[in-house]
């Protein structure tokens, strides 16, 4: 059934329903962390049977109106074989007098609640988000077509000089042609840059991705395609706190809570952590900052909460170490044993011990 | 040798008269400055007017003419259809201080001191020098009398200057005209908003009112009945002090000490009566004239020790909360009212009661601190509100529960009109002035007791009100967002106009039928009948009043 029909069908469903005089409901999977489930096996977060439901009531009516609307905005995209940035999105409501959304997060809001009651991702409705994906660099060509004449257009990846590939907000038809021993996923884009200026890749024989952060859906995809269709490793390379673990590596490898309806895509599972792990920063005698308030409180939360920590004991002592340290320390705390520290011993050593890394 | 010194202050020291002392404290009696004495001297003429009337119980109806005589310079002239007074008293009641009927007797009466009207006398007569003039009459088959009167402020006696009759178109009445110094001003203190209110809680009296530039306002009466009469009563041995007793035991027509208990005071029979001269170690059958000042504070001590029940509290004429609020109608516009008039209490062997108004919403400004007016025995207290027992009551209820904005201890915030009246056979002041009540725990606690019961439903109306407004929100979500359930079923579903319309018809009484009945809450202006702005405007300052128009 295509993403069409299946909004069609919803609204025919609720037109009947009204007109039997009956109050139509719209149910939609409970997208958080309490509704998601982990197994290795499967590799991501998988949704539980937790469903939201919304009688359309005089207090609901907003939201009903609103959801309808940008259903039927989504067709209008898929119809006309066009593309409406999120915030685009949010703009288009401006036109839909007292149904306009206030705020580009409430319009968001809808659009997820749309993608989970129809189990399908924002990019198949036509919603492309507006964040930057992520950049590539290193022993990759990836193939895609050319706009104008569908040809294919070989983008080689050591070719960027000092600069990098882009990874674009749809990449399903993308191919790859790649030698590579591993892909190294990197949370900052300044050790990005310094691996990428001193050509890391050529002599590690890898991929370099600069994630900025939590790695965008498209980011996510990308890895996965790329570590499914040539058999390589990932692994992520982060600053030791918990925003690098539990946010940016937690997401890339089994998804997020939010999100919970598509991980399935948008995952890597096979992805290991190297670093900076909380061990690390005795090892390595790295300097430090102390742990706010806040951090210390995500990582409890953590501890008790998430189905991937509560999974690995691994990462539980990791947590717990970091809790008893009360430290974080940056990737570029490496540098206090010389610039490129990083390239000559920390990743060589890191990458050569398996024990070393968190799963 | 010289003499010794006693000697010589000896030659400065004499007796001061009551007059001379008060010409010297005028602010103690209400004349600090020229404004405030122009309106207490309209006060002391008009409680006066309205206490004779309802003695006799007559409809009043008082005339209150302000004539600007010069710069700082007025006529006063009230006139009231009493019941008169002889000739003989006409002189001592205007120009004696300390001389009346009231401060002995223990009944609910505006005046209670005998000082009001003829320092109002005397004021005049220090700031003009011209004399009271006074005509009054008893009834038909009396001449009115007319009198000049000046205070002779050694003595403390009347000086009579002329003694006449005259013709009088009134049957019975009295007419007092005093020149004086004052200022004339409007706002709240003012001698328009001292009359306003007094209409306010003396819905019986008829008020015709001329002021300095010549305009005439009438406050008609509503009420065609006078309240009932205050009955007077004994004094109750509770509140009794030992000069009091003393002076009493003295001049008590009883001849033993047990019948002038029993005579003399409230709530005594002949058993509570043998109980306090046991505790006194008095007989009973001992004569009163002999009980010596020892022996009296005995006495007072037994009696305050014997249980005795509290005094009767009948003698209590209290507005009545249905009318209290009648007279708030008339005064604001608001969207709710609520009144409450507290069962007697006692204070020191005095019975009180304490009625309370409150009046929230409507055309009442938004903005700045509630607005209190305060009254006892119905007279306007417009003075010292600071000082009052009923503003430290009001600032020390929470009002945040009453769902109204409130500083600590400070009065509350937002379009609220309060209305607290003391009634009571000796109102406790704090000065002769007579503008605020004394701290006296029990009636604080009665005032507290009003106000919260108004407080409470206040909140009831205010949460009610709360609660219909979210429904009304909700109910405009309805109207605002079906039209979009259908747009978009339309686009979604091709549906064509009429189909468009029916289900957007269908949704809308599905949802409508979920939703009860709505009380009507909205403030209608032209809801409260008894409302009357020209009376509202009354008193308020000159700018407002040109910004009307």
């Amino acid at each position: 059934m295509t993403l069409k029909k299946a909004i069609v069908d919803k609204a025919q469903q609720m037109y009947d329903t009204i007109l039997k005089r009956k109050q139509p409901q719209l149910s939609t999977p409970l997208r958080s962390l309490s509704n998601v489930q982990y197994d290795p096996k499967v590799g991501y977060f998988e949704l539980n049977n937790k469903f939201k439901e919304r009688t359309l009531t005089a207090s609901t009516v907003k939201t009903f109106a609103q959801t309808l609307r940008m259903m039927s905005l989504s067709k209008t995209l898929i119809d006309t074989d066009d593309i409406a940035t999120k915030r685009e999105a949010y703009y288009v409501s401006k036109n839909w007098g007292e149904a306009r959304f206030v705020e580009q997060s409430e319009s968001d809001t809808i659009m997820d609640d749309i993608e989970a009651m129809f189990m399908v991702n924002r990019e198949q409705m036509g919603f492309i988000p507006e964040e930057k994906s992520g950049e590539v660099a290193g022993k990759l060509v990836v193939v895609d077509k050319d706009v104008e004449t569908g040809k294919d257009l070989r983008i080689d990846c050591t070719k960027f000089g000092s600069g990098a590939y882009s990874v674009p907000n749809s990449v399903e038809q993308l191919k790859f042609e790649t030698n590579a021993d591993f892909i190294l996923a990197v949370e900052t884009a300044g050790m990005y840059q310094r691996l990428v200026k001193h050509k890391y890749w050529k002599n590690a024989n890898c991929i370099l991705i600069s994630m900025g952060g939590v790695p965008t859906r498209a980011c996510r995809r990308f890895i996965r395609r790329l570590s499914d269709k040539h058999n390589l490793p990932v692994y992520a390379f982060t600053d030791g706190d918990c925003y690098g673990f539990l946010n940016i590596y937690r997401t890339l490898k089994v998804g997020s809570g939010n999100a919970a309806h598509i991980n399935k895509y948008f995952c890597v599972p096979n992805a290991k952590f190297i670093g900076v792990t909380p061990q690390d920063i005795l090892d390595y005698r790295l300097p430090t900052h102390p742990l706010k308030d806040v951090d210390v409180k995500r990582i409890q939360d953590g501890l008790k909460n998430d189905p991937f920590v509560l999974h690995y004991k691994e990462w539980q002592d990791a947590l717990k170490l970091q809790l008893k340290l009360r430290k974080r320390a940056e990737q570029q705390a490496l540098a206090q044993w010389g610039l490129n520290y990083v390239i000559s011993n920390y990743l060589p050593e890191k990458l050569a011990d398996k024990k070393k890394w968190l799963p | 040798m010289s003499q010794p010194k006693a000697i010589e202050l000896a030659t400065k020291q004499r007796e001061i008269s009551v007059s001379d002392f008060f010409a010297k404290n005028r602010h103690l009696l209400g004349f600090d400055n020229k404004r405030k004495a122009l309106l207490t001297t309209v006060k002391e003429a008009v409680d006066n007017a309205l206490d004779a009337c309802e003695e006799a119980e007559f409809l009043p109806e008082v005339s209150i003419e302000l004539v600007e005589m010069s710069e700082d310079r007025f006529k006063i002239i009230i006139e009231d259809n009493g019941p008169g007074i002889v000739k003989a008293q006409i002189p001592k009641i205007f120009a004696k201080l300390l001389y009346g009927s009231k401060f002995f007797k223990l009944s609910q009466s505006r005046g209670q001191q005998g000082i009001g009207i003829s320092a109002s006398v005397m004021y005049g007569q220090l700031t003009t020098g011209k004399p009271a003039k006074i005509t009054s009459r008893i009834d038909k088959t009396h001449p009115a009398h007319y009198y000049e009167l000046h205070i002779d402020t050694n003595k403390n006696k009347p000086e009579i200057l002329k003694d006449t009759t005259v013709e009088w178109e009134k049957d019975h009445g009295t007419k007092v005209e005093i020149d004086l110094e004052g200022t004339y001003l409007k706002g709240p203190q003012s001698v328009d908003e001292y009359l306003k209110q007094t209409a306010i809680v003396n819905p019986h009296v008829t008020l015709i009112y001329t002021n300095p530039k010549a305009e005439q306002l009438i406050f008609p009466r509503v009420s065609e009945t006078t309240p009932a009469r205050p009955r007077e009563i004994k004094p109750h041995p509770y509140g009794i002090e030992l000069g009091v007793l003393i002076r009493m035991l003295k001049f008590t027509q009883a001849r033993t000490v047990q019948s002038f208990l029993t005579q003399e005071f409230s709530r005594i029979g002949p058993g509570t009566a043998k109980e306090m001269c046991q505790k006194a170690a008095l007989l009973p059958d001992a004569k009163p004239q002999k009980v010596s000042r020892e022996m009296a504070e005995k006495l007072m001590r037994g009696m305050q020790t014997t249980k005795v029940i509290a005094p009767p509290t009948d003698c209590i004429s209290p507005i009545g909360s249905e009318l209290l609020e009648r007279g708030l109608k008339k005064e604001v516009n608001a969207e709710f009212y609520s009144a409450c008039s507290r069962p007697p209490s006692v204070y020191r062997g005095n019975p009180f009661a304490i009625e309370a108004a409150i009046a929230y919403g409507g055309e009442l400004p938004a903005e700045g601190h509630a607005r209190l007016l305060r009254f006892a025995n119905r007279v306007p207290l417009l003075y010292q509100q600071g000082a009052c027992a009923i503003t430290d009551s009001v600032q020390k209820t929470n009002w945040r529960q009453y769902h109204l904005q409130q500083s600590s201890n400070s009065i509350p915030q937002g379009p609220v009109v309060l209305i607290v009246h003391m009634a009571s056979v000796w109102v406790p002041f704090t000065s002769e002035s007579k503008e605020a009540l004394a701290h006296y725990p029990e009636i604080k606690k009665e005032i507290r007791l009003a106000i919260q019961e108004c407080g409470r439903n206040l909140a009831r109306y205010l949460s009610k009100k709360r609660r219909v407004g979210a429904e009304l929100k909700k109910r405009s979500f309805i109207e605002k967002y079906i039209p979009h359930v259908g747009i978009a079923l339309k686009e979604l579903l091709k549906l064509n106009e009429a189909e468009q319309v029916k289900v957007e018809k269908v949704l809308e009484e599905l949802l409508e039928k979920h939703r009860g009945k709505l009380d009507k809450l909205d403030f209608d202006p032209s809801a409260n009948p008894e409302y009357d702005e020209e009376f509202a405007n009354i008193g308020k300052e000159d700018d407002t009043e040109e910004s009307d128009s």
